[in-house]
């Protein structure tokens, strides 16, 4: 909402001074985004109101022509304009001008650029000064010709003292609709500033015939319009509205159009009140010479109108219509019908100020997609005592400006009227939600400087409030307990820390153990990145080059997504974070990535998602940053990322977790992985390394990349919630090696699980440390070459026991797995 | 022959001076010192001489045996040490060289903030408790005061899913009824962080996707003042204790009476910059009084209990604390974006 303070000012004094008032508009709730200072760039004595004198023919150029300006008590002055608006024999006109050293915006320029005024000849003749265009004051972009002042612009003033302005824009939020007016703006300052609201009722003078002659208004509908008041001015002259008129809406954000609708539009503005302008004869029109009879009514099936916008609307049933005997005319407060709009040609103009349900009209413009200045006021609510002071006050302008007779009397259907409204404030509440006391007096003076009605029968009493008809927010104590703390500042608040009991304190499980798996993840080397949660099937399907395409009936889909791309909610991490390194890799040869993010699976009968968290990861590129003593480091490949799921796992004291080649579409075969946990059998997810085939899918370039990703909820439910110290060993332990031959297909878990079994308590650790394969190891067989620890907890182990319990090893692996141990 | 002894003495320690390895001075050794070596062989001649003059040859004798002993020991010492000076020379590197670079992984800015958040909150007393991101209307709307159409959803634009009735949590406040129903009537203190997302272009101010943190408080003497202070707490813990704070008049419909918290502008101190649009100061979280229908819709009865919550942006922060000019950083996931922040 754009307040001009010069029209502030007539509904107000204003005492304070301009950013103090922003200020304090600003901690009341009516934050002022932007302070604009109309022609606080015109020089206040370069650039005055003019009169011109004379208006000479240029001596040498048939376009130009010589205005003599006289401003105030010197000379009058000649300067030459190109303006198609001023010609030769033309006096009197008040004009912008401006002196020879005034700063003003280049008029030939389409950017904003300043010259300032040098004397100068034109065309061989001396120029004074100049006769200024609006844009060449920054008032708007018309350049065509000059500005044209009121004739009764006091000739020499400054420019800024007559035109100058200030304007804020004030940001605000839906519950104060009551200000986007200047009258509702104007009672928040009154307030609190402690100045008077300067309101008159406003009237108007009709010579014409009784409106109920005229025009019929029946409300079919009232639920959806409490109220419906009309006006009728015949023999209006449409033409421009003054400057004084055009300028103020301009300053307000709006273009003038005709002095019928600016005045609408301005009453608008000013009282919050839309206002809806009929042409009167096409009404006529339509009733054949009948009295015409507004109906307002609901939509019916199949109806059609053609509105302002030329458009021929379908209109829906719970749509609210003007309509007469004909059929619709208007959509209530959404837009008007194209037939009867207001026309250059206008004389009669039937005037509505109507009452509309904010629900009902919100619904409409929404669907239609129409916002407008009127459906931003109707659909945050409006009071209905504002319809007939907003008619009369318009229809009065109309006859000033636009000429015409008003029809006596005011047609006014009003079938529902709202309850006045009387809340209870009790004693205690001001404190109990302020924290401050507040006497009864001061809660009092506040409520009542923003014109609430306060009476109660004795000081122990609660207070009884009644709310003003412009107050359609207020409705329980509490607003008006921030009514009181608006008035009295926020900054009256005092601090205090809190003193209430301390809830019960829980741990939180789910949270310590997400923070625990980023910390080792970065503790890892892998840097955290935050992928959108929404994605598009077809990045998903390129994890898959041979499988079907994703059945969107698995996703959680939007019904508005922003673009195509982002429409379902993922069930996956992998593809956004392959894009992601992806794009990461255009300009860093090693990344290495993690993220722990929800997925989103729907659940049949359900109406919300699960939304377990998952960890994903990928790694490609060299495995260490180059550097002078190492230039060509290796490659992340299956075993690094390995190494990170590991260390995830024993940190986390998981154990019990098995890693089981898998085939998988996303991965390349024979390097991929399940992660599978016990008990339960459970599975958690995939590791290896993708698929040349996806890599190119993704726009990957050709080098391993490693893709992980894990749920996170199943890898919780196998950490254990506590685990107990172990003691090192007192006694010395032994190491002794073990190499063993086995077939080249045997996984090496077996082996390594086979000697854990059969080495029993006293075998510490089993390290694989060489696989070997070549000379003197029989083709297919491959060489495991283990270091095992021996150590008892209890007693130095001695030659004997060490030997015995090798042994037992050594059988379990020939007999289980057809091994041979390797000398 | 103590001539003899006394010429076989200055032969070797000439000889010692002259030897720089461990293999010549091991030969020295055998040579002078050894079974068969020179000292030995004139000792052997001591039958040759009278009964007299063997204590003094001898005892001489044991004086060179003991001397060269000694040379040989310090010269061994010597050309050890000197050994170890070679080796250590050999080992000099040009300590200007670069180190060798670890590559530490780094947490997401907004995950930084977050934890900044909670560890402020956490000493207040407050939990982090998580609630959906996909949610109802009901929740996200009609529960917090807003029935269907109310003219305040028109403050979250909002992404639907195509199941009637459910929708992308614009905001992180559904989480404040799930806390009340569940806790209810016990006193609460909680954060409720997440993923919201809105229905918006993306600008350099705006993200469709991003994380809010959602703060409550229910007790039996919560006040207004209790907020101020709570949040100017946080204010000045998360900016610097010098920060001015002040609190204005806002609008939730989940709060009543409702504020926005400001803190002065960061970047010019108050003064009026780009950044805070000329006003000197800059909004960090909005905040009210738990409205009673909200109360009400958790289960407490607001005539018994008061409450208050508020809402801020991990990534609003952010961006004021490191001075970010663009909230499309935080999710491009670009490395040089995202490891500058330690
Ligand atoms: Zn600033």
């Amino acid at each position: 909402m754009k307040v001009p303070l010069n029209w502030l000012k007539e509904y107000v004094d204003i005492t304070l001074p301009v950013p103090e008032l922003a200020e304090r508009m600003t901690l009341a709730g009516m934050e002022v985004e932007t302070i604009e200072h109309i022609g606080a760039d015109w020089d206040r004595d370069k650039i005055l109101v003019g009169e011109i004198v004379e208006i000479r023919p240029h001596p040498d150029a048939d376009r130009l022509t010589i205005a003599v300006v006289r401003c105030g008590s010197g000379d009058p002055e000649a300067v030459v304009t190109g303006a198609p608006n001023v010609k030769v024999g033309d006096r009197g006109q008040k004009v912008a001008f401006a002196r020879n050293g005034a700063r003003l915006i280049d008029g030939h320029s389409d950017e904003l650029r300043y010259l300032t005024l040098k004397p100068s000849k034109i065309r061989g003749v001396l120029s004074a000064g100049m006769v200024c265009s609006e844009k060449e004051l920054g008032l708007s972009g018309e350049h065509e010709g000059i500005l044209i002042l009121p004739d009764d612009a006091p000739v020499g003033m400054p420019l800024v003292d007559y035109l100058g302005d200030t304007v804020f824009d004030l940001d605000l939020n839906p519950n104060y609709a009551r200000c986007l007016s200047i009258i509702g703006v104007a009672r928040e300052v009154a307030a609190l500033t402690g100045q008077k609201l300067k309101q008159q009722e406003p009237t108007m003078t009709a010579a014409g015939g009784s409106i109920a002659d005229l025009v019929g208004i029946e409300i079919s509908d009232p639920d959806l319009c409490s109220r419906y008041s009309a006006t009728l001015i015949r023999g209006v002259h449409v033409g421009p509205s003054p400057l004084w008129l055009q300028r103020r809406l301009r300053l307000a954000g709006q273009r003038p159009v005709n002095c019928i609708v600016d005045i609408t539009n301005y009453v608008m503005l000013e009282l919050g009140q839309p206002l809806h302008a009929f042409d009167y004869q096409k009404l006529l029109g339509r009733a054949a010479g009948g009295r015409p009879v507004i109906t307002v009514r609901r939509a019916r099936p199949g109806e059609k109108l053609t509105t302002l916008d030329h458009i021929e609307r379908q209109l829906e049933e719970n749509m609210l219509l003007i309509t007469d005997s004909s059929g619709p005319i208007a959509l209530a407060g959404v837009i008007g019908g194209l037939e009867t709009e207001i026309s250059d040609d206008t004389t009669d103009v039937l005037l509505e100020s109507a009452n509309f349900d904010y629900l009902s009209n919100r619904r409409t413009s929404t669907l239609l997609h129409l916002p407008s200045e009127a459906s931003l006021r109707f659909g945050r609510g409006i009071p209905p005592e504002t319809t007939v002071p907003a008619a009369v006050r318009a229809t009065e302008f109309m006859r000033q400006l636009a000429g015409g007779v008003i029809a006596t009397g005011i047609a006014d259907a009003y079938p529902v009227k709202p309850q006045q409204r009387t809340i209870e404030l009790p004693r205690a509440e001001v404190e109990r939600l302020l924290g401050v006391p507040l006497s009864r007096q001061r809660v009092v003076e506040s409520l009542q400087a923003l014109g609430f009605h306060c009476s109660s029968c004795s000081e122990e009493q609660p207070i009884q409030v009644t709310v003003p008809y412009y107050r359609l927010d207020v409705e329980i104590s509490a607003d008006l307990v921030e009514e009181v703390a608006r008035m009295v500042g926020y900054d009256q608040i005092p601090s205090t820390l809190l003193r209430d009991e301390l809830p019960p304190q829980r741990r939180n499980a789910a949270l310590e153990a997400d923070l625990r798996v980023r910390d080792l993840l970065v503790g890892c080397g892998l840097t955290e990145v935050i992928t959108y949660s929404m994605t598009n099937l077809d990045s998903v399907a390129r994890l898959d080059p041979t499988g079907p395409a994703p059945d969107p009936a698995d996703y959680i889909r939007l019904a508005n997504p922003l673009t195509p791309e982002r429409e379902y909610l993922r069930r996956t991490l992998s593809n956004s974070l392959l894009e992601a390194l992806r794009d990461n890799l255009r300009f860093s040869p090693r990344v290495a990535l993690f993220e722990v993010a929800r997925v989103y699976l729907p659940q049949t009968g359900q109406e919300l998602p699960l939304e377990p968290r998952r960890i994903g990861i990928v790694l490609s590129g060299p495995k260490h940053p180059v550097h002078w003593n190492q230039p060509q480091p290796g490659l992340f490949d299956y075993f690094d990322l390995k190494g990170v799921v590991e260390t995830l796992l024993s940190r986390l004291r998981i154990s019990n977790a098995a890693f089981i080649a898998v085939e998988a579409p996303a991965y390349q075969s024979g390097r991929v992985a399940r992660l599978v946990l016990q008990p339960g059998d459970v599975d958690v997810g995939l590791l290896g390394e993708v698929n040349p085939v996806v890599r190119d899918r993704f726009d990957l370039p050709a080098q391993r990349v490693c893709l992980a990703e894990l749920d996170l909820e199943a890898l919780l439910a196998h950490a254990p919630e506590s685990y107990r110290f172990e003691a090192a060993g007192r006694y010395p332990a032994s190491a002794q090696d073990m190499a063993v031959v086995v077939d080249e297909g045997l996984p090496a878990v077996q082996v390594s699980d086979c000697i854990r079994r059969a080495g029993g308590r006293l075998l510490r650790s089993a390290e694989l440390f060489d696989i070997y394969r070549g000379e003197q190891i029989p083709q297919g067989k491959k060489s495991l070459a283990y270091s095992l620890r021996y150590q008892a907890p209890d007693r130095t182990l001695t030659d004997d026991d060490v030997a015995r319990q090798h042994a037992r090893i050594q059988r379990a692996l020939e007999k289980e797995l057809a091994a041979e141990l390797r000398s | 022959m103590l001539d003899q002894l006394h010429e076989m003495e200055g032969r070797a320690l000439a000889e010692l001076a002259g030897h720089k390895t461990e293999q010549a001075l091991e030969q020295w050794h055998v040579a002078f010192l050894g079974r068969k070596g020179a000292l030995t062989e004139l000792l052997r001649g001591i039958g040759r001489l009278s009964a007299e003059e063997r204590p003094a040859f001898g005892q001489e004798a044991n004086r060179v045996k003991t001397a060269l002993e000694k040379a040989y020991e310090d010269r061994a010492l010597t050309l050890k040490q000197e050994a170890a000076l070679h080796q250590l020379a050999r080992e000099q590197v040009d300590v200007t060289l670069p180190g060798r670079p670890i590559a530490p992984g780094f947490l997401h800015v907004s995950t930084r903030t977050l934890r900044e958040i909670y560890d402020i909150f956490a000493a207040m007393g407050f939990q982090v408790v998580e609630a959906p991101e996909v949610e109802t209307d009901i929740y996200n709307f009609q529960l917090l005061n807003m029935p269907p159409h109310h003219p305040a959803r028109d403050m979250w634009n909002t992404f639907h899913t195509t199941h009637e009735g459910v929708l992308l949590r614009t905001h992180t406040s559904p989480g404040q009824i799930r806390v009340m129903l569940e806790h209810c009537p016990e006193p609460i203190r909680v954060i409720l962080p997440g993923k919201c997302y809105r229905y918006e272009q993306v600008t350099a101010r705006h993200e469709f996707m991003f994380y809010q943190v959602e703060g409550l408080a229910i007790g039996e003497h919560l006040t207004m003042a209790d907020l101020k202070g709570t949040l100017a707490s946080f204010a000045r813990q998360m900016f610097g204790p010098e920060r001015k704070v002040r609190f204005r008049a806002s609008y939730f419909p989940f709060t009543e009476p409702s504020a926005e918290l400001d803190i002065d502008c960061v970047l010019c101190g108050g003064k009026g910059c780009r950044v805070c649009k000329n006003s000197g100061w800059l909004e960090i979280l909005g905040c009210g009084m738990v409205h009673p229908n909200v109360m009400r819709n958790g289960g407490y009865d607001p005539a018994c209990y008061t409450g208050f919550a508020f809402g801020m942006g991990p990534e609003r922060i952010a961006m004021l604390k490191y001075g970010i000019d663009d909230i499309r950083h935080f999710f491009a996931n670009d490395l040089r974006f995202l490891q500058q922040f330690v």
